[in-house]
């Protein structure tokens, strides 16, 4: 009984009138949690109730504590009749479970009902008391914090970074439940939500729970999903990344304090893990044999499995330099191309080396350490005498501490098993690298006969084989959910890998259909317990798959990964996808606490904070401590599998950045860009987007026929991307999220990535038009004019995004090599003074153009399809990553925003005419939200997240949501005059904008980013026409301010402009001019990871909100668009509240993971339900930040209040 | 291939100030695109019709999932639905307020009724404004009316407190009230010339001078209705009027006063009887529901009409007005100087007022 849960229902207010005869209400409240209920007294007639009760107490286990919601029913007392509902409020008490995050829950939250939606609000006020379990064996997980934030948390630095953690938990879905006949469909909804809440909970206690055992104390890049199956059942999923986070201080003073404590934290954490570990880990465990044998009682095709093995590997585990998947008979390569260990093996050195500090505190340990400190420094020395060429072309890692490390640490282990067991980490460490040491096993073994064994696997070999049995055992993934990593973290970037799997979803033969215990969650260990099996096994073969092709780009990790469903009638297409990658083991290690080691980490943890963008001096500093160790900007271009054994046709040439290593022409990643990537330009959305009419069938049928597309699909997605890609003249792609969607009568495909021309990589060539039949003139003629087309096209993109590659200057290549660090560097002053000389390359001549062949009437729809996406309009750009390369200086104006469409086709659509509809809705869409957005012009839409599905036959929906961010540009002559407009423009757009101070970001970005400085002054010289962009912007800017009336928002921004105030107060002053009632704190939603031009100070915890919304009136609520906007507002308006109530003022990596729209408007019914999710954050603003501090040096609570201000 | 759901809604609520107008103004949806083509907004943006559209169909439902919460201007401040900044608050109600001069010129002083709401087509033709517009604004005036109707204390602050409008808005506002309250005719033709402002400058005198809030801001009693006692006490001063002496003492008085000093003496001095008969008869008679609703109907006719025929300018009714309410005090046998001062003051600022020249 660790925990004592207490609520006080405080008011109402606004409450709907439920009594017709008086106009009033009598309100109580029903409290409940668990099985334990409590009532306040009735308030008579009123509709704003003041009940001020007492505490209410709940004595519960913490294990429930995580998996209950508190349910709080408003209902309208009825002497005579039985009491009427107003609505509910559920409150996720698990923010409160974690320490650091939030205390108290306290504030007004709306009352919601699934049938008339928001009614009123009360005001509540929640506390946990919790008592420290250190039970070994215990359910539960608190204390461990979740993110949604798919990088390291802002406020927080990763000290080890565990690996992948994924749960799942199945149940009947209640609307499928025989009882849904009798019930009301308020009853219904409402079991459908409370259900979601229990299995969210239950899903994140499992998740903490592995958490726990693996010694970290996060989830970073939190997903969950539900995948609702209809009769099958109701699937709740997550996957996420264990980390061990530690708590930056943001004090000077204290500055080392935390380094200091966190070990001794790590310590505390770990022997009460340990022995669950092991227990647990057996109970889960389940073999994949056994679940491949239950995958034989139902129909499963499984597309990578069966269809492919041995077709078209490179189709998914390859999509990133595909350049020439166009030519035909690419598929007479083998699958699973056999790697050399030449790349992996220095790897697996470094793993090993780092076990040696944790086990032992000896003089090695150390000594490993600093070498491991030193490492990246001494790459380019020791190269050259002791490693084959091979190796030195294709890893920049020191191949050369094997031999030295290696060796006795294996030894040791293998004698010393119980040393295993010291600490909890250690073990997770372990088992990371033993499930390294597996791939390289199979690789080796794969290897076998032909391939080319490196000279140092060789011994390595027998020792590693002794691991492997057991490692097998183990089922680790490799697999990060993160997308930003530390710096120094990601070494190189394979490409992407994906894998889909179409599945029958077969029944529940489930004997708890209509027993009274339906609501119970289903157990493990009884009558259902294979449910959770079949669909773990469904996923374990894709990540099987994604590991496998991972591995076969010589990668041992997959970053940016995720997991996704669609679901139509009883057929599913699972799918994931992430980015080969090869880590260093950096953050996967764990030291002694002794001060040598904090040391040498020292500067890790400082730039842990330096990915924070919009943080000052700190960042920059670390930034030059770190030029050092990791190869600037261009490391991660490099290719991280063997060149003689490329896993699919690519082009590689020397790295453009530092003339050493190879890379590919194209690089695709899922991830973002890394910041410290030298980028060309500024980047854009890209987006492919594909429609295939499909059959009508059941079943069996119904799904072979969908795999038979998928191929096709995917290949042709990618080839639009590419030749996107081709078009904007650039040539990597970040981001990138294929999204297949599966209807009735047809797929949608949408693939969308921010494409940007990456430094390291060649320019790519243009695209080259060729016919079939050159003999007709008028054919060639047509053929020429396209060209010209696509050439000026080009052209035209290439100023739009300001991409000047620098031209290649060849006697860098000739010129002696003095020693390889100073030399990269050498070349990179030198390609900055190149730049601005630079001149339009369009020479395309020179490189290998990019060839499409006009054969068929498809590749000329295809050709016009490529050139009719529209230019966003000037002053805009969009991109689906965090932010948009190349551009800096954010204000801190930002609109979050979703927008819903559904479309209905028109029947007997030809495969052209679908796409033709398809893609034009997503241009219009986007086309819509620039216009809409225009008043914060020049802005930026960040993180366009497309959400594609196919409600019924011949309905498309789209759904968007993303971030428009306005930004200043660079133009420091103007700098004086812009700022004065943009507090105008702020003023209009924004409520409660606070100055920028462009010097000082200015100031920030030039340091941070050692080319931005030169190459921003260059961009303002040569490029007349985005000047010219700019000053018509001024003239709207100046139309708008003279549409203002009364000139009372001018006031506003030059009082903002003058006055030192923190924002709080001068907000609450211009408030307290208006209306003094005001009681609304204003809540941000972004789905970033960061606010621009403030600092998040503290994370109150995760939000995961899931409502049902089911109206019989459709028409009287202003028809389907009337009742989705009033509910995605209303969804907007609970998830503000909520985090309000948490002492919050934002909302950073907000989602929309599910939003399912049904109508019947014959019936005049519609049903949607949402699921969004985030991570409620309190935040400062950089202006006030300084006072702040000064003002409290300990309480966090403080500049929340002010942060609030109305 | 149609559109069957298109939905936008943004964490801070986007609302352009232009379709606000449009909406408010009571254009459909799609007599507001052909608008807003016209204005030109497509070149500006990019956009095309298909853009606008969708555009002002969204804007178009947020104003009216908004219009449930301005009927409460308090409630906006402190709901949830939809974040707004106080700035943009502030300009949704004060638009969604404000009214045509021209359209409540029709409806001043008329029972704010069920019946009143159906002659509103005749209204909207006369006036050119849209039905839904006239409809709004007149929503609006019954809602304020309701309201204030049974509050206490001073009526403008009343308005400005539960409405959240801005001072010259709900000086108005209580104009319309109070017009509304003491149905006022003022739909005459004779009427007609007077526009919505010299009327509501005239409830704003009556409402500080001849209310029982203007004498005592502590009674409890409402700013809406007229002074019963005053009222009551107005009839003393047909005295003036009653007594041949005291008439002629007073127009002595006034005329000594006025000698030279304008050049339409002789009119003034033949014309006294008449004038002073009228005000004081006006007075008499405000004991009457009936003839205080003809109030401003009998300054014109009474005073105004007489003047005018006289061609006296403004100046010269403010001369003869000010020494007439000053000879007053002068005579011996008049006692009821309050009530003269109070019932004067306002009399003459209101003629003064309503005298165009």
């Amino acid at each position: 009984m660790p925990g004592k849960l207490k609520a006080k229902i405080v008011a109402g207010r606004h409450l709907p009138v439920m009594d017709r005869a008086s106009d009033l209400t009598d309100a109580f409240v029903e409290v409940k949690f668990g099985n334990t209920t409590f009532k306040t007294d009735v308030y008579p007639k009123s509709l704003n109730p003041q009940w001020n009760s007492e505490w209410f107490k709940f004595e519960v286990d913490d294990e429930d504590l995580q998996d209950e919601p508190l349910q709080i029913t408003v209902l309208d007392h009825d002497t005579y009749s039985a009491n009427d509902s107003i609505g509910k409020v559920y409150i996720d008490i698990d923010p409160l479970l974690c320490s650091e995050a939030a205390t108290v829950i306290s504030g007004w939250l709306p009352i919601y009902d699934t049938i008339h939606g928001i009614r009123g609000e009360i005001n509540v006020l929640v506390k946990v008391d919790l008592f420290n379990d250190l039970n070994r064996f215990r359910q539960s997980s608190c204390g461990v914090k979740f993110f949604c934030t798919t990088s390291v948390p802002r406020c927080y630095r990763a000290v080890l970074v565990h690996g992948f953690v994924e749960e799942l938990v199945v149940n009947e879905d209640p609307e499928y439940q025989w009882i849904d006949r009798i019930r009301t469909p308020r009853a219904s909804n409402e079991a459908r939500q409370r259900l979601i809440f229990l299995m969210s909970g239950e899903l994140q206690r499992k998740i903490g729970l592995k958490v726990l055992e693996m010694g970290g104390n996060a989830v970073v890049g939190y997903l969950q999903c539900f995948d609702l199956e209809g009769e099958s059942g109701l699937v709740v999923r997550a996957i996420g990344t264990a980390c061990t986070l530690e708590k930056i201080s943001t004090f000077p003073a204290t500055a080392t304090h935390p380094s200091n404590s966190s070990p001794s934290k790590d310590m505390k954490d770990s022997p009460q893990a340990a022995p669950s570990t092991l227990g647990c880990r057996s109970t889960h465990s389940s073999p994949v044999h056994s679940a491949s044998s239950r995958l034989s009682q139902g129909f499963s095709v499984s597309v990578p499995t069966l269809l492919f093995a041995g077709m078209k590997p490179r189709h998914r585990s390859s999509e990133a330099p595909r350049a020439r998947q166009c030519r035909p008979g690419f598929g007479e390569e083998a699958p699973g191309v056999p790697l050399s260990s030449g790349p992996p093996t220095p790897l697996r050195a470094q793993t090993f080396s780092s076990f040696s500090p944790s086990k032992s505190y000896s003089r090695q340990s150390s000594s490993s350490d600093t070498e491991l400190s030193l490492t990246p420094k001494t790459v380019g020395i020791f190269q050259c005498p002791s490693t084959p060429a091979l190796d030195s072309e294709s890893s920049p890692l020191p191949s050369v501490h094997l031999p030295c490390h290696l060796r006795p640490v294996m030894s040791s282990r293998s004698t010393t098993p119980p040393l295993l067991h010291i600490s909890q980490s250690d073990t997770a460490m372990l088992r990371k690298s033993v499930s390294f040491s597996e791939e390289l096993m199979l690789a080796a073994s794969g290897m076998g006969s032909g391939g080319s064994v490196g000279k140092e696997a060789g011994p390595l070999k027998a020792l590693l084989r002794q691991q492997t049995q057991s490692a097998l055992e183990q089922r680790e993934y490799p697999f990060f959910t993160l997308t930003a990593f530390p710096p120094g973290f990601l070494l190189h970037v394979g490409g992407v890998v994906s894998a889909r799997s179409v599945k029958l979803l077969d029944r529940i033969h489930n004997p708890a259909l209509g027993n009274t215990r339906s609501y119970k969650l289903l157990d493990w260990n009884s009558f259902a317990a294979d449910e959770p099996e079949t669909r773990d096994a469904w996923w374990e073969e894709i990540r099987q798959e994604i590991k496998s092709h991972a591995k076969a780009l010589g990668c041992h990790a997959v970053v940016g990964y995720s997991e996704s469903t669609s679901i139509c009638e009883e057929v599913c297409i699972l799918s994931a996808s992430g980015t080969a990658a090869i880590l260093s083991s950096r953050f996967m290690q764990d030291g002694p606490p002794d001060t040598e080691h904090r040391l040498s980490r020292q500067p890790l943890c400082v730039f842990s904070t330096g990915s924070e963008r919009v943080e000052g001096d700190m960042g920059s500093s670390a930034s030059l401590g770190f030029e050092e160790v990791v190869s600037p900007g261009c490391g991660f271009c490099h290719i991280p599998y063997d060149e003689l054994n490329i896993p699919f046709p690519a082009q590689l040439t020397y790295c453009y950045c530092c003339r050493r290593y190879k890379v590919p022409d194209v690089l695709f990643t899922t991830i973002d860009l890394p910041n410290e990537a030298n980028v060309t330009g500024k980047g854009c959305l890209i987006q492919a987007r594909l429609c295939r009419t499909k059959k009508k069938a059941q079943g069996e049928g119904n799904a072979t026929a969908i795999s038979s597309l998928l191929p096709f699909l995917e290949y042709e997605l990618h080839t639009q991307l590419m030749n996107k890609l081709k078009l904007r003249s650039m040539n990597a792609l970040f981001g990138l999220r294929i999204q297949i969607s599966v209807g009735e009568t047809m797929l949608l495909g949408i693939a969308s990535a921010t494409g940007v021309y990456l430094t390291a990589l060649p320019s790519p060539g243009g695209i080259q038009i060729a016919g079939k039949t050159p003999s007709d003139i008028t054919y060639e003629q047509h053929i020429s004019t396209m060209q010209k087309k696509i050439n000026d096209t080009i052209a035209k993109n290439k100023e739009l995004h300001d991409i000047n590659p620098p031209e290649v200057v060849e006697e860098i290549i000739g010129s002696p090599i003095p020693e390889p660090r100073q030399r990269s560097r050498l070349f990179r002053s030198h390609s900055e003074s190149s730049d601005e000389v630079s001149e339009l390359d369009l020479s395309h001549g020179k490189k290998d153009a990019f060839v499409l062949e006009i054969d068929d009437t498809d590749a000329v729809e295809d050709i016009h399809a490529l050139l009719t996406d529209s230019p966003t309009p000037a002053g805009f750009y969009s991109c689906n990553t965090e932010i948009m390369p190349g551009i800096q200086n954010w204000t801190s104006a930002i609109q979050m925003f979703t927008s819903v469409r559904v479309f209905r086709l028109n029947a007997n659509l030809t495969n052209q005419g679908l796409n033709k509809i398809f893609s034009d809705l997503c241009e219009n869409l986007l086309k819509s939200l620039y216009f809409k957005l225009r008043s914060m012009v020049p802005c930026c839409l960040c993180h366009l997240n497309f959400t594609v599905a196919i409600p019924e036959d011949e309905l498309i929906q789209v759904a968007v949501t993303a971030v428009a961010m306005s930004f200043d540009k660079e133009q420091p002559l103007e700098n004086g005059k812009q700022s004065g407009e943009k507090t105008l423009i702020k003023a209009v757009t924004e409520n409660d904008e606070q100055l920028q101070f462009n010097l000082e970001l200015n100031a920030e970005t030039s340091s941070s980013n050692p080319r931005s400085s030169p190459k921003g002054l260059s961009e303002v010289g040569s490029h007349l026409s985005a000047r010219d962009r700019c000053s018509s912007w001024i003239e709207q800017l100046k139309l708008k301010a003279h549409t203002i009336r009364r000139g009372s928002v001018k006031t506003t921004s030059s009082l903002e402009k003058a006055s030192p105030l923190p924002e709080g107060r001068s907000r609450s002053l211009r408030s307290d001019r208006s209306y003094s009632g005001s009681s609304v704190a204003v809540v941000k939603m972004t789905p970033l990871s960061f606010i621009p031009g403030a600092k998040i100070i503290k994370y109150l915890g995760i939000i995961n909100m899931f409502f049902i919304r089911e109206t019989s009136s459709l028409r009287e609520e202003g028809g389907v668009s009337g009742f989705l906007h009033t509910f995605i507002a209303e969804v907007f308006a609970m998830v503000r509240a909520h985090v309000a109530a948490l002492g919050g003022n934002a909302v950073v990596s907000y989602s929309m993971k599910e939003c399912v729209f049904m109508e019947n408007p014959n019936k005049n019914q519609a049903q949607c339900l949402i699921n969004v999710s985030g991570d409620a954050v309190i935040f400062v603003r950089e202006s006030e930040l300084d006072s702040t501090l000064v003002q409290t040096q300990s309480a966090t609570t403080h500049p929340s209040n002010g942060g609030e201000g109305t | 291939m149609s559109v069957e759901l298109d939905v936008f809604v943004g964490n801070t609520t986007i609302m352009d100030k232009e379709v606000y107008q449009l909406w408010l103004n009571g254009y459909t949806v799609n007599d507001a695109v052909k608008v807003r083509i016209e204005g030109g907004v497509m070149e500006e943006c990019e956009a095309s019709a298909e853009v606008l559209l969708s555009d002002t169909m969204d804007q178009y439902r947020t104003f009216q999932m908004c219009e449930r919460l301005l009927h409460h201007p308090a409630k906006l401040a402190n709901q949830l639905l939809f974040q707004i900044p106080p700035d943009r608050q502030a300009m949704l109600i004060e638009r969604y307020y404000a009214f045509d001069d021209s359209f409540v010129r029709e409806v001043l002083g008329k029972k704010l009724s069920k019946g009143t709401k159906k002659d509103l087509d005749d209204v909207s033709i006369k006036t050119g404004i849209m039905l839904k517009s006239c409809r709004r604004q007149f929503d609006n005036f019954k809602r304020v009316f309701k309201v204030v109707e049974e509050l206490k204390g001073p009526l403008v602050e009343n308005i400005r407190q539960h409405f959240l409008l801005p001072d010259p808005l709900a000086r108005d506002y209580a104009a319309i009230v109070f017009f509304a309250n003491n149905r006022f005719e003022t739909g005459k033709k004779k009427l007609q010339y007077l526009t919505f402002q010299d009327f509501a400058f005239c409830a704003g005198q009556l409402i500080n001078n001849w209310t029982v809030g203007a004498v005592d801001n502590m009674m409890e009693d409402m700013d809406v209705d007229l002074d019963k006692e005053f009222l009551q006490d107005l009839k003393d001063l047909k005295i003036l009027i009653t007594d041949k002496d005291l008439l002629d003492q007073h127009k002595s008085l006034v005329c000594t006063a006025l000698r030279g000093k304008t050049n339409v003496f002789n009119e003034m001095e033949a014309n006294f009887k008449n004038l002073s008969r009228g005000l004081v008869n006006i007075a008499a008679k405000l004991i009457n529901a009936k003839d205080v609703r003809d109030f401003f109907i009998d300054l014109v006719e009474k005073f105004i009409e007489p003047c005018r025929s006289d061609k006296l300018t403004s100046i010269d009714v403010n001369l003869y007005l000010t020494h007439y309410t000053n000879s007053a005090h002068i005579l011996d046998t008049f006692k009821h100087h309050t009530v003269w001062t109070r019932y004067m003051g306002v009399i003459k600022s209101c003629i003064l007022r309503m005298y165009h020249d």
